[in-house]
């Protein structure tokens, strides 16, 4: 029961968001519009052009069952692509989540991310190595690079004071361009190409799929859920964790208590950093093995709503990367077969998150008496 | 200077201090990389005339090795001047200035070896780029100054580009566009003031949203109308830039400043009426105090939340206003996501410029013209890849905000919900 009154925000929450983005697709379609003068059919129409935009959402998404003629399993061919979009964004939500508890917001996930792409892939096809190994070591490659990337933010902060949003902002813009020189350097062009598009990673490299070859979902979700773990063993159960979170609750209180609140804050980037590499590794030894400019797509700004839905817990952050995962595996079917753009799922993820982030709302609305409502992610402000 | 000197220092010394300490190991980094390290000098040509200006240098040709020289020993000597009037406890802005300006000018001889560089164009095109940063900033100043976070800025901008744009096309009349700009920028704030000012939702998570939400939308809305029906609702044509009789004639700083479209010019009353305002008029105390003290400020009887949603609103509004800067002062129709992160970039500037108007402003020229620097170099070709050059503004950043300002102190109260009576503190 109290599992089910945790769940009721959520749904309601996703509910309005759905009824408000349905009226924004059924009201801006031309076919919709078009029947002004008779407001009955109108409605009808409106009803069933968001009713096609959101049941293409759920067969891109969930399951096809035009897919089952190859197998019933086939037909979960949907569900596996949310899987494959989910295991980036648990982890680069997980390494936002993270940062949060720390009291830090790190909208540099995107330029790590982009770090952990490039450590992954170029382990991936320089190197010749025997299987699992191989995989391991990529995957060890672009947790470091993209530590770093992230831990030379805290360490900034440390030092000198500069704001993490500022830096981590600039550093997404460097990390970005930087991949865009690497994609034209003779180390990461194929052999005979001229256009930005890094050789593929060794199949030693790559992350086994889980469902047979059929299914692209693999082994990378399964990281993404032990990376969920760790992150929650770190900051609940282990010593750093402890220091983390009483940093985040209070620098100069721990700071009094004998914690060093520069250290902290320098381990902390660096891990979040290197969870949202490891995002980028499940991203090319996963499903990408041929890394573009485009690797990093919107993985960082989806992580901050990803953490933010998941109110920064990593258990939240999960299951709000698969309900993130599933819009978009079904917002691209959705597109292409019932002329509703993509975009669609953005205004739906912000939608759920707002609507979240304000139970007093919700509560309004639905007249509900009392709504478990959970502490919400409180950042710290400019002078935290 | 000895550790026991460092530590009684005050935090702006010791800024200063560290400021010293980066501008010297900038000036010998230009002295040797810029000017003795290349092998041989060529002609650098700057050119000064860009209109019908009244000329006064047509163009200016030095050898890019002395040049580079001369500018970066000028620079050294501005940091020596700069060290000793820290020592006698004076201001060092006149010399940190000129060091910059002569630093860049070293810079600019190396890079531009064997080349032309329109000067004046450049410091044009610096000041365009800078515009939607300026009035993004101008949000921030507003919203941040009375203790609410605004992150939601590129929001407010990309809202106030998209209505102009859309009403200008649908009405044939720009007006109408420039008049919807700020009433669609501040619709956004009014979602921001509602959920952060009513419900007390944070504000970091709220504007973050925001932001998510009006991309979202502008992006969906791009594609179902903009697109397949653009003569209606995407054929809006740019401003013509007004020229400004006599003052526009001035050499250099003519064309900079008074040859540009209405938006500019509405700039400069934004920004000077905010200035003048928040130090000197009622509305502006009144917001500052309940940026930093609110329960204090309540004390005396100010509604708190009453003047934070004002200037929320009116922050909102303006940044609307920069948006239509996109459009209506640039290219005329809108396009996906054309405010391109611009709002971030202005987020910085504000809290490089410390919330302070000026600063803010100074914060968003520098980044204007790092950024028209990129690609005027980009176009002529330097020693460097472009991608690097393309990097360039946000490095400068980088070391700026570590190197110069350090930690900064935003308001007291910023991004923190007030409940009458319960206190915030």
């Amino acid at each position: 029961m109290k599992f089910l009154k945790k769940l009721t925000l959520p749904l309601l929450a996703f509910a309005m968001a759905l009824f408000v983005s349905g009226l924004l697709v059924a009201f801006s379609d031309s076919k919709v519009l078009a029947l002004k003068s008779s407001p009955l059919s109108m409605l009808a129409k409106a009803f069933s052009t968001a009713g096609s935009a959101y049941w293409a959402l759920f067969r891109g998404s969930i399951f096809d069952s035009q897919l089952t003629d190859a197998g019933l399993l086939h037909g979960f061919y949907p569900l596996s692509e949310t899987l494959v979009a989910a295991s980036p964004l648990i982890l680069t939500g997980l390494s936002v989540a993270l940062a949060f508890k720390a009291g830090l917001f790190n909208i540099g996930a995107q330029g790590q991310f982009i770090a952990g792409a490039i450590g992954a892939s170029y382990v991936g096809f320089h190197f010749e190595m025997p299987i699992i190994i191989h995989a391991i070591a990529a995957i060890a490659a672009a947790m470091v690079c993209a530590g770093l990337y992230g831990g030379f933010v805290g360490f900034l902060k440390a030092r000198t004071g500069a704001h993490e949003v500022i830096v981590t902002i600039m550093l997404n813009y460097v990390a970005g361009y930087f991949l865009l020189w690497l994609l034209s350097t003779s180390a990461f062009l194929r052999p005979g190409r001229q256009d930005p598009l890094a050789p593929e990673v060794h199949t030693s490299a790559r992350l086994p799929h889980l469902f047979g070859s059929e299914l692209r979902a693999n082994l990378g979700f399964i990281v993404a859920l032990l990376g969920a773990g760790a992150v929650w063993w770190l900051l609940n159960r282990s010593t750093w964790g402890f220091k983390f979170r009483a940093v985040g609750a209070n620098a100069s209180a721990s700071r009094t208590a004998g914690i060093s609140v520069g250290r902290s804050t320098t381990t902390v980037m660096f891990i979040a950093g290197a969870l949202a590499g490891l995002g980028g590794a499940v991203q090319i030894l996963g499903s990408e093995p041929a890394m573009t400019a485009g690797v990093g797509g919107s993985f960082g700004f989806d992580a901050i709503t990803v953490a933010l839905l998941g109110r920064g817990t990593p258990i939240g952050t999960v299951f709000a990367a698969l309900l993130f995962g599933a819009l978009r595996a079904g917002g691209l079917t959705m597109q292409a077969s019932t002329d509703t753009p993509l975009d669609l799922v953005l205004v739906i993820q912000a939608l759920v998150v707002l609507f979240i982030a304000a139970p007093a709302l919700i509560k309004a609305i639905f007249r509900l008496k009392s709504v478990e409502a959970g502490q919400a992610v409180a950042s710290k402000g400019w002078n935290g | 200077m000895t550790i026991q000197e460092v530590r009684t220092l005050s935090a702006p010394e010791r800024r200063r201090r560290r400021g010293i300490i980066t501008m010297g190991g900038l000036g010998l980094f230009g002295l040797i990389v810029f000017a003795i390290l290349p092998k041989q000098g060529q002609p650098v040509t700057y050119s000064f005339v860009l209109g019908n200006e009244w000329v006064l240098l047509k163009e200016w040709i030095l050898n890019s090795k002395s040049g580079s020289l001369a500018f970066s020993l000028i620079s050294l000597a501005a940091v020596a001047v700069a060290a000793l009037q820290f020592k006698a406890r004076k201001t060092i802005r006149l010399a940190s200035g000129i060091f910059g300006a002569s630093f860049l000018m070293s810079f600019l001889s190396w890079a531009a070896a064997g080349k032309f560089i329109p000067f004046t164009g450049l410091l044009q095109g610096a000041l365009l780029l800078s515009v939607p940063l300026i009035f993004g900033a101008m949000a921030g100043v507003l919203s941040e100054r009375s203790g609410v976070i605004n992150i939601a800025i590129e929001g407010q901008l990309l809202a106030g580009a998209f209505a102009s744009g859309v009403l200008a096309s649908l009405f044939h009349n720009n007006w109408i566009g420039l008049a919807f700009a700020p009433v669609a920028g501040a619709l956004i704030s009014l979602l921001l003031a509602i959920f952060a000012i009513k419900y007390g939702i944070d504000q970091v998570v709220l504007g973050f949203v925001l932001n998510v939400l009006v991309i979202g939308l502008t992006n969906f809305l791009y594609k179902k109308l903009l697109i397949p029906y653009q003569s209606t609702w995407n054929s809006a044509i740019a401003f013509t830039p007004i020229e400004i009789p006599f003052l526009s004639k001035i050499p250099v700083l003519g064309p900079i400043f008074f040859s540009q479209s209405i938006i500019v010019y509405l700039m400069y009353v934004v920004v000077a009426v905010i200035h003048i305002a928040l130090f000197k008029s009622k509305w502006g105390l009144r917001t500052r105090a309940v940026g930093e003290h609110p329960t204090a400020a309540e004390s005396v009887g100010i509604d708190v939340n009453k003047i934070r949603f004002k200037n929320v609103i009116i922050a909102g509004a303006v940044a609307g206003l920069g948006g239509a800067f996109f459009t209506l002062g640039a290219v005329g129709s809108f396009s996906k996501e054309m405010t391109a992160g611009k709002g971030f970039i202005a987020l910085a500037a504000l809290i490089f410029g410390r919330w302070s108007p000026l600063g803010a402003v100074a914060a968003a020229l520098i980044f204007g013209f790092a950024d028209n620097l990129q690609g005027l170099l980009t176009i002529t070709g330097t020693p460097i890849p472009s991608e690097f050059m393309l990097m360039a503004p946000y490095i400068a950043t980088i070391i700026a905000v570590s190197g110069f300002v350090g930690k900064v102190r935003a308001p007291a109260a910023d991004g923190v919900a007030y409940k009458r009576g319960g206190g915030s503190h």
